[in-house]
């Protein structure tokens, strides 16, 4: 009896933020996605709001596009901070490691507002970067740095940096140095090395690692309309401007939908690929 | 190659090289918003001017309105804090519930619950967002219909925002305690059942102690999350804006350097926070 009070007790509040804030909200949203406004405060349940989408050019070329920008951004994301995850968990020890460690982490613990502010002072045409360029004679007066899609890869990539870093590290770590001295001995190339023994035993690291990022990326507001500007056109931009702007919240909900799909698509496609669970990934980070 | 290997000399040249150009991308923003706090010059561009201390100090009669005599942005820093407070106390708490239901009790679908716990991890935060702005006003508009009553906190604003940002910061709450409990040996509670202490002194004398490093550690992760967070913020903010969704407001018509006056100011207070954290586990860890 009292254990069954005890059980009812901690339940409550899991049950309470489960249902109330994540289940429900999403039914409503999924209700309010496939219903259409048929005349004022009366709805009918219809498919329009998929269709307008497919419909709209505009549409599926941004959210085509968000997805694909979010892929090249996962994957630089991965070249960039291997080599550095490597040097962290296998190249140096003791102070210098934890020092090496700790300066990864150090830009994140600022928001990412701060950091897209320090991005645009950078590059904007009036910012350094440009200024820079002139000094050293490299374009004879400043460009507009901002405003590319190589600007909205750069913030994306800054921003995922870490959550890319840790899986890794933490996999890397787990790497016996003796097997890699072993293939060394036997005659293994770097590259026969780094193919057949470092990253099949770090592919869970990395699968955990890829898919956090691509969420994070597929999400982002803030780094896309702040360094994309006019021409950023990603996905979530379109979800704020149907809910918040035009208040056409069927509309919004769909795109929301759309954009879930796709997120839980391609976990699941990363999952299956490297054989993991959910669950596990998620611990890992 | 791993250190323990003969590297040669082009390898060991590149990886410094790699290694300072990397560091070089991570800090270069951090380092440029914080300098130009101080540039004498009415935008956060170059060429340098000179130093002042305007953009924090300047009265607000004057051209330069400095940091401390922003009342709006001030206003958004106090905003933050409170939202942030609240989603603290609310994540460690369910949390710490939802550990010990994970732990120590048996029922049917808990494999399942569980996993439901970490789903708002994979839901982008822009649709938490929606979502819950979506459901609370359906909740808001039946009350209003059915019985007329007109409930205000489910209106875009500071409560909204705050289950907001706790409907995903309870899931890093959870996995951070449950980490930490899973690792407790149950026999120390068994002993002081033996030796006759009741329920309530056990939990309180032997297992919160023992969480106290992931309770601590998770509070203040749940509050730079919340002081951070700007997607579920912004699709849920009303009237008061927190800091992250001032900041945006201003970044986009073009802002002076006040904005770099306050990102300094929040880079020294989350290192002060982050340096503190990193201590305090170390010193806690010894405890049972």
């Amino acid at each position: 009896m009292q254990a069954r009070l005890m059980l009812m007790l901690l339940l409550a509040p899991a049950l309470l933020w489960l249902v109330g804030l994540i289940v429900l909200p999403h039914v409503e949203l999924g209700i309010l996605s496939l219903r259409e406004r048929v005349a004022p405060r009366v709805y009918q349940p219809s498919l329009a709001q998929f269709r307008t989408f497919v419909e709209e050019p505009l549409y599926w070329h941004t959210f085509m596009r968000t997805a694909l920008m979010s892929i090249v951004a996962t994957a630089i994301t991965l070249l960039m901070a291997f080599p550095m995850a490597w040097t962290i968990a296998k190249l140096v020890r003791g102070k210098s490691k934890a020092m090496l460690f700790i300066m990864c982490l150090i830009p994140f613990w600022v928001s990412e507002t701060v950091r897209t502010l320090g991005w645009m002072i950078l590059l904007r045409e009036s910012g350094v970067m440009p200024a820079f360029l002139v000094w050293l004679g490299v374009t004879p007066a400043p460009v507009e740095m901002l405003y590319h899609d190589a600007t909205i890869l750069v913030g994306l990539v800054y921003t995922s940096m870490l959550f890319m870093v840790i899986p890794l590290i933490s996999a890397l770590e787990s790497l016996d140095d003796t097997l890699i001295e072993a293939a060394y001995d036997l005659g293994g190339s770097g590259w026969s090395i780094l193919r057949q023994i470092v990253i099949p035993h770090a592919a869970p690291g990395i699968v955990a690692g890829c898919i956090v990022v691509f969420m994070l990326t597929l999400g982002n507001y803030l780094t896309p309309t702040l360094l994309g500007g006019k021409n950023s056109q990603w996905f979530t931009e379109q979800i704020y401007t149907q809910f918040i702007t035009r208040f056409n919240w069927e509309q919004g909900a769909a795109f929301g939908f759309l954009l879930l799909g796709l997120s839980t698509a391609i976990v699941w496609i990363g999952l299956k690929l490297s054989g993991q669970k959910f669950g596990e990934v998620m611990q890992k980070t | 190659m791993i250190a323990s290997l003969p590297r040669p000399l082009w390898l060991r040249a590149s990886t410094v090289i790699y290694g300072v150009a990397f560091f070089a991308f991570l800090f270069l923003p951090l380092v440029i918003v914080a300098v130009f706090a101080f540039n004498d010059a009415p935008y956060p561009a170059p060429p340098w001017r000179g130093f002042t201390l305007d953009w924090f100090l300047g009265s607000a009669e004057s051209t330069r309105r400095g940091l401390f005599a922003d009342s709006a942005m001030l206003g958004s820093v106090w905003t933050s804090v409170v939202v942030a407070g609240w989603v603290t106390l609310l994540s460690v708490l369910v949390g710490t519930a939802n550990a010990f239901l994970i732990e120590r009790t048996q029922f049917r679908g808990k494999q399942a619950l569980s996993l439901l716990m970490l789903a708002p991890l994979v839901i982008p935060g822009v649709i938490l967002g929606i979502s819950i702005l979506a459901f609370a006003s359906r909740i808001a508009n039946l009350a209003d219909d059915v019985w007329g009553l007109e409930l205000e906190f489910l209106r875009p604003g500071l409560p909204l925002v705050v289950l907001g940002q706790f409907s995903y910061i309870a899931s890093i709450a959870t996995l951070t305690i449950t980490a930490r409990l899973k690792r407790f040996d149950v026999t120390l509670e068994e002993a002081a059942y033996n030796l006759g202490a009741s329920r309530l002194a056990v939990l309180w004398t032997i297992t919160l102690p023992y969480l106290k490093p992931a309770l601590i550690g998770s509070a203040a992760i749940s509050f730079l999350m919340s002081f951070e967070n700007f997607n579920t913020t912004l699709m849920l903010v009303g009237s008061d804006a927190p800091l992250t969704v001032m900041m945006y407001g201003r970044m986009r018509e073009g802002a002076t350097p006040v904005l770099n006056a306050v990102s300094l100011l929040l880079m020294v207070a989350s290192a002060a926070l982050a340096l503190t954290m990193m201590r305090v586990p170390k010193a806690a860890d010894t405890y049972p």
